[in-house]
Formats: structure tokens, C-alpha cells, sequence
């Protein structure tokens, strides 16, 4: 087994573990910050694939900025004095349908995976080399209306979840 | 099995866990969790197939830019349903998805 395989086989526990411990924890907080673990996982996986520049984007997009969201969001929406919010797994069919749900896609998709013919181009030389200025040379020229477009969908989405999360109030009374 | 397989399977359990999560869980936050996780599976595919596909001499860069462009439209997601969920939880003063049961506002 190869130092490269390990890693990723120790980056892939590491993820998949603190994923599935994090969606099955009783207290959110906790939760929200195992999940945060988990992504800096696939941020290192990132860094194992030679995607540097995608590595950095998650940590500063997830790590740094969707965490801060998600726990301003438990903090905001917890009632009063109860430290632990209520979440618990409902004991129901639900539960129980959708982990078995998940389980069969998993298996489905699994076996699809193994049954197919895939390129073997495994050995670490083989890295496509990410030059950073061809990078942003690229985003500039070929993808320019691209990065324009998620520019104007970032600015609308932050506008719009402005709008519905705010009073409506006033809006009410105006109305009448 | 090659290292696209084990991306590959990586990134499916991955997905099969947000998506247990997003279906069995009822309090709202930890759903979207579970949709950001989905959503992050995707890129890991992104991800995969640009890093052991054999032909990315025709563009070194495409995998990365869609990636990239993946991670901001999820941002913005994120962003909207946190927004979604406060409105939940001021309109109800709860975000158990069980008791979020009206379309009327």
C-alpha cells in the first residue's frame, strides 16, 4: 500500500466519521462544529488531489464563512433558556426510511461504481499543474461571463435572504 | 480498483450520509447540513475526475474553475436557507420541520 493511498484512506475516515457522528449528535452545536471538521477533511482531500486553489476556497467559503452562517443560525433560532436544543432523531418510520433510503442509493451507486471501467491513471506524476495566473487569466478571458454571473446570483441570493429574514412588520402595518 | 474508484466511493458515502441526514432529521439546520454535504460529495466528483482523467491536456483548468463555481453557488444557498429557516422559526418560534406544516404566511 502506498503512502499516497493511506492518506487518502486516513482523510476519508476522518471525513466520513466526523460527517456521520456530527448528523447523528443530539446537540446542534456540536454538531455544526464536527461538520466543520469534515470539511476541513475535504478541504485536505483537495490538497491530496493537487487542487490547491479549490483546497483554499473551501476552507475560506465552508470552514470560515458557512460555519460562522450555520451557528449564527442555531444561536438565533434556539428557544430561550434551553441549552440543548431539541433535536432529537425522531424515532419514527421516518428515521428509519430515510437511513434506509441513503443506505440503498450508497449500495446502488457503489455498485455501479465497481462494475465500471474506469481510466487507471493513479501514479502521483501524472498531476495536471495548476498555474495560478493561467488560473486567473482563464477566469478573466474564457469564464469572464461566468464569474460575472455567480458575482450578480451571490449579490441577489445575500439580498434576498436579507429580505426574508428580516421584520415584516412594518410591512404589515403599511398594508393595512 | 484504481484511485478514481475509491474518490468515487469516497465521495458516495459521502452523499448517502447528507441525504440519510437530510431525510430523517426533522430540525431544519441539520437538513441543510445535510444538503450542504450532498452538495460537497459533488465537488469531491468534480474534483476526482478532473485529477485522474487522462485527458486534461486539452484544458488543465476546467475541473478547478467548475469547482470553484460549484462552491460559490453553494455559498449562496447556504445563505438563503439560513434565511429560510429564520423566517421558519420567527413565523412558528420553532424549526422542528414536522411543525412547519402550513402555506399559508
Amino acid at each position: 500500500m502506498s503512502l499516497s493511498l493511506l492518506i487518502f484512506i486516513l482523510i476519508a475516515i476522518a471525513t466520513l466519521g466526523s460527517a456521520a457522528v456530527a448528523l447523528a449528535l443530539k446537540n446542534i452545536i456540536r454538531a455544526a462544529l464536527l461538520l466543520v471538521v469534515s470539511w476541513v477533511g475535504i478541504a485536505a482531500f483537495y490538497l491530496w488531489a493537487d487542487a490547491q486553489f479549490v483546497a483554499f476556497a473551501q476552507v475560506l467559503v465552508y470552514v470560515g464563512a458557512i460555519s460562522m452562517v450555520v451557528l449564527f443560525g442555531v444561536v438565533l433560532t434556539r428557544r430561550a433558556p434551553v441549552s440543548v436544543v431539541d433535536t432529537t432523531v425522531t424515532p419514527s418510520m421516518r428515521a428509519v426510511a430515510g437511513v434506509a433510503s441513503a443506505g440503498l442509493v450508497a449500495l446502488a451507486v457503489v455498485w455501479g461504481i465497481l462494475g465500471t471501467e474506469l481510466p487507471q491513471t493513479s501514479s502521483r506524476a501524472a498531476a495536471p499543474v495548476v498555474n495560478m495566473r493561467a488560473l486567473g487569466l482563464e477566469l478573466m478571458g474564457q469564464y469572464a461571463a461566468a464569474i460575472l454571473i455567480v458575482g450578480a446570483l451571490l449579490t441577489v441570493a445575500l439580498l434576498g435572504s436579507v429580505v426574508v429574514a428580516s421584520h415584516e412588520e412594518k410591512l404589515m402595518k403599511n398594508e393595512k | 480498483m484504481s484511485a478514481l474508484h475509491l474518490c468515487l466511493i469516497f465521495s458516495t458515502l459521502l452523499f448517502a450520509l447528507g441525504l440519510a441526514a437530510a431525510l430523517s432529521r426533522s430540525n431544519a439546520i441539520l437538513v441543510l447540513l445535510g444538503v450542504e454535504l450532498m452538495l460537497n460529495a459533488a465537488n469531491i466528483n468534480f474534483i476526482a475526475f478532473w485529477r485522474f482523467s487522462p485527458q486534461f491536456a486539452s484544458n488543465p483548468h476546467a475541473g478547478v474553475i467548475f469547482a470553484i463555481f460549484s462552491i460559490a453557488v453553494a455559498a449562496a444557498e447556504a445563505a438563503v436557507g439560513l434565511a429560510l429557516i429564520i423566517a421558519v422559526y420567527r413565523h412558528y418560534k420553532n424549526v422542528r420541520l414536522q411543525d412547519a406544516d402550513q402555506l399559508k404566511g
